[in-house]
């Protein structure tokens, strides 16, 4: 009886965090509810089958299952069936290692539907919504953040070769020549932000949870899901920067910043809520201070290339830029 | 004693030669001319010839290399003409993806190995990109769970590069006679113009092997990746 036991407890406890989570985060939101119920209804199901096993009745089992009208040869399996269900219930898979094919096929098991919304649900930052809890679940995707990743390292290339192309085009002795240079310093850039980073994070999180009994944990996978999705608005963004327009582009990384910024705190807030003040503001403003350096970055290295630029009228942007950059860091 | 013990000698090697003479018997049957025994042998000579019809150890080296090369010119008709057909993906090569990205990389280096500073795009990054890229694609599309094999999937995205290779030696011809709005705006229509075909016309081959709701993630990277070359060669200009 003590596995049921603790089952119960364990189920127990589930329904209260869920409770004071509702109660804190007060979300009227229909998928969060959906979410709720079909867990609550996964442990029920535990229980049950932990009670049917403990107590060991196949005859019982046997005439409710005859009652409802399924046939004799399925009952044979019936514990392994069950455990199956459940299984696929809590979503937890049967994790292959991760040398394998299987593993990131695993990672790789989205429709176009579900890239979609979570693209959306990374730009457009809905109140009290958690972009993991609502849009990843359990099933973190590779697929979104490597080619988001891929798409924002050519959109820097081609539109930081345009915007040069633009600034020295009126002048006589400038003879275009694509910087192909730009790829490799963006992908290097860009990828090792989206790993290095989340890993940072994960390994920060995992460790204070070993302190404080945080009551939600995130996998390294969905970490470097949220922020992989988190630099979609930067392609528009990087897009917009084309215009020689030093103001237009600080609009558009103010925005960019509001919106996937604002989405990766509420992403994190209910991991570190529990922990001091003090750590959630310094990991609260390291993930947005971060986020603004690659951003103003990315900016200063591929759009205000004035360096390599001898005349002296086009030094004082580059100064400008810089301090800018550099009272945004601090 | 001496005599039964030679009789009995002499019983054994009149045994001895009965079985001799059992086994002379059946080599004698074996030596004499049976018919299918002969068969045996004559069935495998007959079968070296059927083989030789299809074996390439005896022609000549003109006509191996103008098979393979008859071969990938129906490839490249396929390409051009892109039915929905299954012959670009039954017998798949890397002959043709080899030649027109050894093509597109000269053509795109341009004799600028001179200059050391200008950052336009070197023969290797050229080459880097189009194979790693299209590994990357093929990748990826195998992670989704497509039903098309590694080589398979190799051979088409290579082989539909070949409108961006036609659009290359087209800005070539035209960036002879200068390079003003005119000649730029003459290239991005045929640049852009190839680039869509590359795309149609892979997907054309490729969407078919996915599930119909993960179509559009196999042909976004597609997309991606032609834009990218597409890009390189409209940007390109040669250094004089």
């Amino acid at each position: 009886m003590n596995p049921s036991l603790t089952k119960l407890f364990l189920f127990f406890l589930h329904v209260c965090i869920h409770r004071a989570l509702k109660s804190v985060m007060a979300n009227s939101d229909f998928l969060l509810q959906f979410q709720e119920f079909e867990d609550n209804q996964d442990f029920t199901q535990n229980t049950q089958e932990s009670t049917t096993v403990t107590i060991d009745d196949p005859i019982k089992s046997r005439k409710q299952r005859n009652a409802a009208g399924t046939d004799f040869e399925g009952e044979e399996d019936d514990p392994l069936e069950n455990s199956d269900k459940t299984k696929l219930l809590s979503g937890e898979r049967k994790s292959a290692p991760f040398w394998t094919f299987e593993y990131y096929q695993t990672l790789f098991d989205v429709d176009t539907h579900q890239v979609k919304s979570r693209i959306l649900g990374s730009v457009v930052p809905w109140p009290r919504r958690n972009f993991v809890e609502v849009y990843l679940r359990s099933n973190p995707d590779l697929y979104g953040p490597f080619w988001i990743c891929a798409t924002l390292v050519f959109a820097i290339a081609i539109s930081g070769n345009i915007s040069s192309f633009l600034r020295h085009h009126g002048q006589p002795k400038y003879k275009y020549v694509p910087d192909f240079g730009k790829v490799t310093m963006a992908a290097t850039a860009i990828y090792s932000y989206a790993l290095l980073v989340p890993l940072a994070l994960w390994g920060f999180l995992t460790w204070r949870n070993r302190t404080i009994a945080s009551l939600v944990s995130y996998s390294f996978m969905q970490i470097v899901c949220v922020y992989g999705y988190s630099l979609s608005i930067y392609i528009p963004a990087v897009i917009v920067w084309i215009i020689p327009s030093e103001g237009l582009r600080w609009c558009s990384i103010a925005v960019a910043m509001c919106l996937s910024g604002s989405v990766l705190v509420m992403t994190f807030w209910p991991a570190i809520r529990e922990d001091k003040p003090r750590i959630i503001i310094a990991i609260l403003s390291t993930i947005v201070i971060l986020h603004v350096l690659l951003a103003v970055g990315c900016k200063a290295c591929f759009f205000s290339t004035y360096e390599t630029d001898p005349s002296a009228d086009n030094n004082e942007p580059l100064k400008a830029g810089s301090t800018l950059s550099f009272t945004k860091a601090n | 004693m001496v005599v039964s013990h030679l009789n009995r000698t002499v019983t054994s090697l009149n045994e001895l030669f009965e079985h001799h003479a059992h086994f002379a018997g059946l080599s004698d049957i074996s030596i004499s001319e049976d018919i299918p025994v002969e068969g045996d042998i004559s069935v495998p000579v007959g079968s070296q010839n059927a083989d030789n019809d299809f074996s390439t150890l005896d022609e000549p080296v003109k006509d191996t290399i103008l098979r393979d090369l008859r071969a990938v010119g129906q490839k490249f008709v396929h390409v051009m003409y892109p039915k929905k057909s299954s012959a670009l993906l039954r017998d798949w090569d890397l002959w043709g993806p080899l030649l027109l990205c050894v093509t597109l990389a000269l053509m795109l280096q341009g004799g600028s190995a001179d200059s050391e500073e200008d950052g336009r795009p070197q023969f290797a990054e050229v080459f880097v990109i189009i194979w790693f890229g299209s590994v990357i694609i093929t990748l990826n599309s195998k992670l989704l769970g497509g039903t098309i094999s590694f080589f398979q999937s190799l051979c088409v995205l290579g082989y539909c590069i070949l409108p961006l290779t036609v659009a290359m030696i087209v800005c070539r011809i035209v960036l002879l006679g200068g390079s003003g709005v005119v000649s730029f705006a003459v290239r991005l229509i045929v640049v852009t113009a190839s680039f869509s075909w590359s795309t149609f016309a892979s997907t054309a081959f490729l969407a078919d092997s996915q599930p119909t709701n993960r179509k559009a993630l196999v042909v976004y990277p597609v997309f991606l990746f032609y834009f990218v070359i597409g890009w390189m060669i409209l940007t390109f200009s040669p250094s004089h």
